[in-house]
């Protein structure tokens, strides 16, 4: 079953809808990019916390630590740069485009399928209903545990980089505030890494939740990244 | 007419050569240039000197201890003398009532002149009971001299943060100087204690240029405060590098690597003791083989172990690290999803069962 927004869609698109174009270049694109990012982040972050056992020989052979936050800073950057992009994307794509930047918080309807969506999960009900975007459940947690921790993850790690580029720098400048406003810079460092778990946990649950409606609520939710058109298979 | 700071010196007997070599060096320690040491001379030879009253609220003395020791020995004898300490009762002969009339006479004659040193903090609780002297709060004897100065200097973590006495649960109250006057510029010195060169590099630069320094965000002078133990670290090439002492007796410690893994607070403290040590330049902590604490940091003592690199989080109630914390969600989560997952391989299993009996039955 359809949901009202998403039925009109289909309607648009003639009655026998089989398949629907969601997700634009730029979006699975970035999803993409997004993702490698992600993955260098976390293990590079977890090796600045907790480095690797001490590398033998001199220290001038060695830049271990030096490669290992190079390919951070560097992932960062294509992070923030993308997130950036994203942003703009929202503005410009599809309504699709914009679902993780905006809850529908005022529409009674949208709560209910929330519901609907968490009583799914939660085996209360035998039927899946089918979505063209994410499923309103998967918006809340993608709103919460993506974009809002991803611009925080973004503020609190040019704020730490700001302190390697010094004070005035431009990191300084637009991002130094942060470390007093959260109450020193160990603080900070702590909480990046909280941040960084969290974030993890969240794509544990991204991927679950994407194979598992794959499989279970007979539409295309993996492929859909890759080729953009989400399939129904009845 | 108060004598200046150049006749203090000749009275005592410092060679004019002697003087000079002070000016250069208090220039270059403050990063200014060899320019700026025609102009400190001037105003040392021409400039009245700056009464100071330094007060002393919940603290240990710490702040004083360091600075009658700065390794210069002119900046000891000099900076003492030129900045006319009208007020210190640590340092001070007068006692009792005597002490007392020269705040009074202090803040009558230099109204909006003189500059106030506080090293320590008030406490609050109590109508400030935990911090008496001379019969009454040191809060109101802070309000009542801080109200006519030109600037407020607070010396070490203790009246720029805190410090020990405002650690968690902070019984007291003790609030830093800048939490409880308003309207004047306050330039926070923090360290437990500060180096002493910077205790009296910030005065010199005062007194020499009629203005306080450049502060950063939080309140300190940038020169000194500017950058982190870490990027200063003579053990940074070690960091890196990769290569860490991991315990306090094993091959990388006696090597001298980086402290980092022994919870080397040196990237997250902004201090200057990796550039100007302690001691007259013999030493410093991380060169002494233990890890900064990171002292002049905001609320250093609530901040986790100082030998942990990833401390506890204590912001929202619990005592956990990020880590400890990350790894247990993770691992529930994990858990969640696998069992999750079986219900849901299971239903599906039943549902079909169900399915094929339907189609037998029909």
């Amino acid at each position: 079953m359809l949901s009202q927004q998403d039925m009109l869609e289909a309607e648009r698109h003639g009655r026998q809808v089989r398949s629907i174009y969601v997700y634009e270049a730029p979006v699975r694109l970035w999803h993409w990019i997004n993702a490698l990012c992600m993955v260098v982040l976390a293990v590079t972050g977890y090796f600045i916390g907790k480095p690797l056992p001490t590398v033998p020989g001199d220290s001038t052979e060695n830049f271990v630590m030096g490669y290992i936050r190079f390919a951070h800073f560097a992932a960062a950057y294509i992070f923030a740069i993308g997130l950036l992009g994203r942003i703009y994307w929202a503005l410009v794509g599809n309504h699709h485009a914009r679902q993780i930047f905006m809850l529908p918080i005022t529409n009674k309807h949208w709560w209910s399928e929330v519901f609907f969506e968490l009583r799914w999960y939660l085996f209360l009900e035998k039927t899946p209903k089918k979505y063209v975007g994410h499923n309103p459940m998967a918006q809340l947690m993608m709103f919460f545990f993506f974009t809002v921790l991803a611009v925080g993850m973004v503020l609190t790690g040019f704020a730490l980089y700001s302190e390697g580029t010094g004070l005035g720098s431009w990191a300084d400048t637009l991002f130094g505030w942060v470390i007093p406003a959260l109450g020193g810079s160990l603080q900070v460092h702590n909480l990046h890494r909280l941040g960084m778990w969290i974030m993890m946990t969240f794509a544990v649950i991204h991927i679950y939740a994407a194979i598992r409606e794959d499989i279970m609520s007979r539409q295309s939710l993996i492929s859909t990244m890759i080729s953009g058109w989400r399939m129904f298979k009845d | 007419m108060t004598e200046t700071f150049y006749d203090v010196l000749r009275r005592q007997g410092i060679s004019r050569r002697s003087f000079l070599k002070f000016c250069s060096l208090t220039a270059t320690s403050l990063g200014l240039g060899s320019a700026a040491a025609p102009r400190i001379a001037q105003a040392m030879e021409t400039k009245p000197r700056t009464p100071v009253l330094w007060l002393h609220g919940l603290e240990c003395t710490c702040c004083t201890e360091s600075f009658i020791r700065s390794a210069h020995p002119l900046t000891k004898d000099v900076v003492l003398s030129m900045l006319s300490l009208d007020y210190d009762d640590t340092l001070m002969a007068a006692a009792g009532h005597q002490a007392e009339e020269i705040l009074e006479e202090v803040k009558r004659k230099y109204k909006g002149q003189y500059i106030v040193a506080v090293e320590g903090n008030p406490p609050l609780n109590e109508d400030g009971m935990f911090c008496i002297q001379g019969g009454r709060p040191f809060i109101e004897k802070l309000r009542e001299t801080c109200a006519d100065a030109k600037a407020i200097i607070s010396w070490g973590a203790c009246a720029s943060y805190g410090c020990v006495q405002a650690a968690k649960p902070n019984p007291t109250r003790a609030t830093p100087v800048h939490k409880v006057i308003s309207g004047k510029p306050i330039i926070n010195v923090p360290g437990c204690p500060p180096i002493p060169e910077v205790m009296t590099g910030v005065v010199t630069y005062m007194l020499t240029f009629d203005r306080i320094p450049e502060l950063d965000r939080q309140g300190r002078p940038k020169m000194f405060y500017g950058q982190r133990i870490h990027d200063k670290c003579y053990r940074r090439g070690h960091f890196d590098a990769g290569q860490f002492a991991e315990a306090w007796d094993d091959e990388g410690s006696r090597k001298g690597y980086c402290l980092y893994k022994m919870g080397c607070k040196g990237p997250t403290t902004y201090n200057a003791c990796s550039s100007m040590r302690w001691n007259g330049g013999v030493s410093w902590p991380v060169q002494s083989g233990h890890g900064c604490i990171g002292c002049s940091e905001d609320g250093f003592w609530d901040k986790g172990s100082f030998y942990d690199r990833v401390t506890d989080i204590k912001a929202f109630g619990v005592e956990s690290n990020a880590d400890t914390i990350g790894k247990a969600a993770a691992g529930t989560v994990g858990a969640a999803i696998a069992a999750h997952a079986a219900v849901t391989a299971l239903a599906r299993a039943r549902q079909k069962a169900g399915e094929t009996e339907e189609q037998k039955g029909e």
